[in-house]
């Protein structure tokens, strides 16, 4: 069985990244569970999805220290899922924070760097994804998520292959969305073997 | 049959679409708005299928079809039940010709609602049978088998899914085939007239029947027990799910009974459950309810066995239940050691991420118009739901109440009765004014209550995913329908000083809130501006540096998620600003412009 937790900010496509995973899987004649938050959250708080893929499967949520991969769409929702995470399991994240508009009365300075720093002091097996580059390759903001879908492909955790994940969006998606998003997929996978494994 | 990855609520209705329903109408309301939606969307083209106005109306104009022998469905929130819950308590009584289908979900935690009430329990107060999914699978084929029981006991049947199942999304094997039930028609007769008379031969009827559905409930298949020991668990819905996950993990055993039935309660199943056991724990989310019909069979049997539970503060009272929790508590109750190491704690401090109006929402504008107005002047703002509910938090802090649809309305007349020397504002959105906000205009109307009515019209039902609404001129059977005109209706009442207002020309606004304020007797102001997620977005603004003086303002008075503070300088996210252009009227440097300025 595989686990696999998404968290982000609401509007961040979470929820389209976790039916494709779960597509992909069950096009690779899989069983696939998810769950998602769907509601006022999705109106910019944090979000979170549970996808689990294998068969004798019961809660679509994941117990905790269970996930096998964490993808965190925002550093400081990536280190909420962390109770999540499965010893030495992977967690990918992008490190542009979306600060939220609360933290001005708050009087709290969040930024980022923080909750970076103590992914990478935390968590041993972390893979950090220049998503803002990435969209500004493809043209769009709404890329985040594929490219972070194209990072765990090529991270291979979730036996979910980067031409699985293809097919499945040529098969989900509506046609004028299709290359905009394979193309941030493969910028995301290509972004993995680029990283300098020696830094983590 | 083909394999499909559906959400729980995606699957109802295709359950409900291949057992044959014919008319299906509901209220949206996380998490059930989906249910209504999949049918529409996946509607083979024979089943009539609308948003109605409320849950009220939904519930009779199913009650009518059923009448005339076809098979209903009527999807609701739980807190929708209480709207409609007149209709369904004399149904109960009246009784259907065509399988009725009530969906009511739950909502624990709540995640997206304003109670935790527990749909079970209605069906306890109102008499009508239940049926409690504890999967997206299940609940795909369950709900064939409510309608094939509403039909042989001739009742409405209610349908809940909690979240958990609603939202879940699972690989399901669909059945394209449709089951044809063919349609009597109306036929006249006295028993579909309910009369004080009919009703007491009714009750008499239904207190005779229900324990013959408990009966039947003990075969059915989705009831069960199974194990054996000295130890049982109780459980059903998802917490069903949670208890297996426990059990695997924690290589726990014990007898385990499932209730998907929970009203009426299968009572000779938990009989067999309880047989030989000296201790239940009781696994339910929301209320007691499993825990107190065992409490009640051990003492109308006499069985000495431990019940355990939220009564018995072994589970907790409110919240949604998780895997963790369940775990514990079956660990804790099975004397089981620790499976795994102590999760450990964050050790950093993370930033709150509440829910907030999106940039570029009309609301943002609305409220930061009549905020301005009113500043200085005593006055109360009463809100009511809807996203607009969102304008509580700072900064706007413009919801001073919100209590259930269409409220706000009315609880202004109400302090406005007590403090008659302030201003008395009632913000109300443009469905929720369709569902139950018109009536509370008339109460003020014609009872001469100074309020004023501001109604956030931007065209849709936004808080759960945009749905028509009557003003919206579109239905769910895809033709265009008219178009109801807020303004007319405010004006048929009787509301004599009506504005629509374009809540982004906020000078123009302001100023017809000061006047608005000031008049006697009831004043509307007609807010109207699309909700920015059914519109293209204009391009996004930004802020001119070498103006800005870092003054923060624009960020203090309006909290758009859009404008951040990065690297010390105010600037404007591109990717999430909308472009409404309020926080360039509101920059007192004029540091903020389009991109054509």
């Amino acid at each position: 069985m595989k686990n696999c937790i998404l968290v982000g900010v609401g509007g961040q496509g979470t929820i389209l990244a976790s039916k494709l995973i779960a597509q992909a899987a069950m096009d690779k004649g899989k069983q696939a569970l998810t769950t998602e938050t769907i509601g006022m959250a999705q109106r910019g708080g944090s979000v979170v999805s549970h996808i689990r893929i294998g068969s004798e499967i019961y809660s679509p949520l994941i117990p905790l220290q269970a996930a096998d991969l964490v993808i965190g769409f925002e550093p400081a929702e990536a280190v909420r899922a962390l109770p999540y995470l499965k010893k030495d399991s992977m967690v990918i994240v992008s490190k542009r924070a979306i600060i939220p508009v609360t933290s001005a009365f708050s009087g709290s300075n969040y930024n980022g760097m923080e909750m970076m720093s103590y992914l990478k002091d935390h968590v041993e097996n972390l893979i950090v994804v220049d998503t803002d580059t990435i969209c500004r390759l493809c043209g769009s903001n709404k890329v985040v998520n594929l490219s972070l879908l194209g990072v765990a492909a090529a991270g291979g955790v979730l036996d979910i292959s980067l031409n699985d994940l293809e097919n499945t969006i040529r098969k989900v998606l509506p046609e004028h969305y299709i290359e905009m998003n394979i193309k941030a997929l493969h910028l995301g996978a290509k972004s993995i073997t680029e990283q300098t494994w020696a830094t983590h | 049959m083909k394999q499909e990855l559906l959400m729980g609520n995606q699957a109802i209705a295709l359950g409900a679409i291949h057992a044959g329903v014919g008319v299906v109408t509901g209220y949206p309301g996380t998490p059930s708005t989906e249910i209504l939606e999949t049918v529409a969307k996946r509607n083979p083209g024979n089943i009539y299928v609308e948003w109605s106005v409320n849950e009220k109306s939904a519930m009779e104009v199913a009650a009518g079809a059923t009448y005339a022998g076809i098979r209903t469905m009527v999807t609701m929130k739980q807190v929708g039940l209480n709207v409609a819950s007149d209709p369904i308590m004399s149904l109960a009584y009246i009784g259907v010709k065509g399988g009725m289908v009530v969906v009511v979900a739950d909502d624990p935690g709540p995640i997206s609602s304003q109670t935790e009430q527990d749909t079970r329990q209605f069906g306890i107060f109102s008499k009508i049978p239940v049926f409690d999914p504890s999967s997206p699978e299940e609940a795909y084929r369950m709900i064939e088998d409510a309608f094939d029981y509403s039909e042989k006991y001739n009742t409405p049947v209610l349908f809940r899914p909690t979240t958990r199942v609603c939202h879940a999304n699972a690989s399901i094997t669909v059945n394209d085939s449709r089951r044809v039930i063919k349609a009597e028609g109306f036929i006249k007769d006295s028993k579909w007239v309910i009369f004080p008379r009919l009703s007491y031969e009714s009750h008499m009827k239904i207190e005779k029947r229900n324990p013959v559905i408990a009966e039947d409930f003990f075969s059915y298949s989705y009831n069960k027990v199974t194990g054996h020991g000295k130890k049982g668990i109780a459980t059903g819905g998802v917490s069903y799910a949670y208890t297996k996950e426990a059990l695997s993990s924690l290589n726990g055993t014990g007898k385990l009974m499932k209730v998907a039935t929970p009203y009426p309660f299968p009572e000779k199943l938990a009989l067999e459950f309880l047989k030989d056991l000296d201790e239940v724990l009781v696994i339910e989310e929301l209320s007691p309810y499993l825990e107190k019909e065992l409490i009640y069979l051990c003492g109308k049997y006499q069985l000495p066995v431990k019940i355990k539970g939220k009564l018995t503060e072994d589970m907790p009272w409110a919240g949604e239940n998780t895997v963790k929790s369940v775990t514990e508590a079956v660990r804790n109750f099975l004397s089981l050691p620790y499976s795994q190491s102590e999760t450990k704690e964050i050790s950093i401090t993370l930033p709150d991420r509440d829910p907030v109006l999106c940039a570029g929402c009309p609301h943002r504008a609305s409220f930061y118009a009549v905020k301005r107005a009113m500043k200085g002047r005593k006055a109360v703002f009463s809100g009511d739901i809807g996203c607009y509910t969102l304008g509580n938090a700072k900064p706007l802090e413009m919801v001073d109440t919100c209590l259930c649809m269409g409220a706000g309305v009315t609880i202004a007349q109400g302090i406005h009765r007590v403090e008659p020397d302030g201003v008395n504002f009632a913000f109300i959105g443009d469905s929720t004014f369709f569902h139950t906000g018109i009536s509370g205009v008339i109460n003020a109307v014609t009872n001469e209550t100074d309020i004023v009515l501001a109604v956030l019209d931007n065209s849709t039902t936004a808080m759960t995913g945009n749905q028509p609404n009557p003003g919206t001129g579109q239905t769910m059977m895809g033709s265009i329908s008219q178009k109801i005109s807020i303004y007319n209706i405010l004006s048929a009442i009787g509301v004599k000083h009506i504005e629509r207002i374009n809540p982004f020309d906020l000078a123009k606004a302001q100023k017809a809130v000061t006047k608005m304020a000031d008049i006697k007797g009831v004043s509307a102001i007609i807010f109207e501006a699309p909700c920015i997620q059914i519109v293209k977005p204009a391009p996004a603004y930004k802020v001119y540096t070498e103006k800005c003086t870092n003054c923060e303002h624009c960020i203090k008075e309006l909290g758009c998620p859009a404008i951040v503070i990065e690297n010390e300088q105010v600037t404007i996210d591109s990717t999430l600003c909308n472009g409404c252009s309020i926080c360039s009227q509101v920059c007192p440097f004029g540091a903020i412009g389009g991109p054509e300025q």
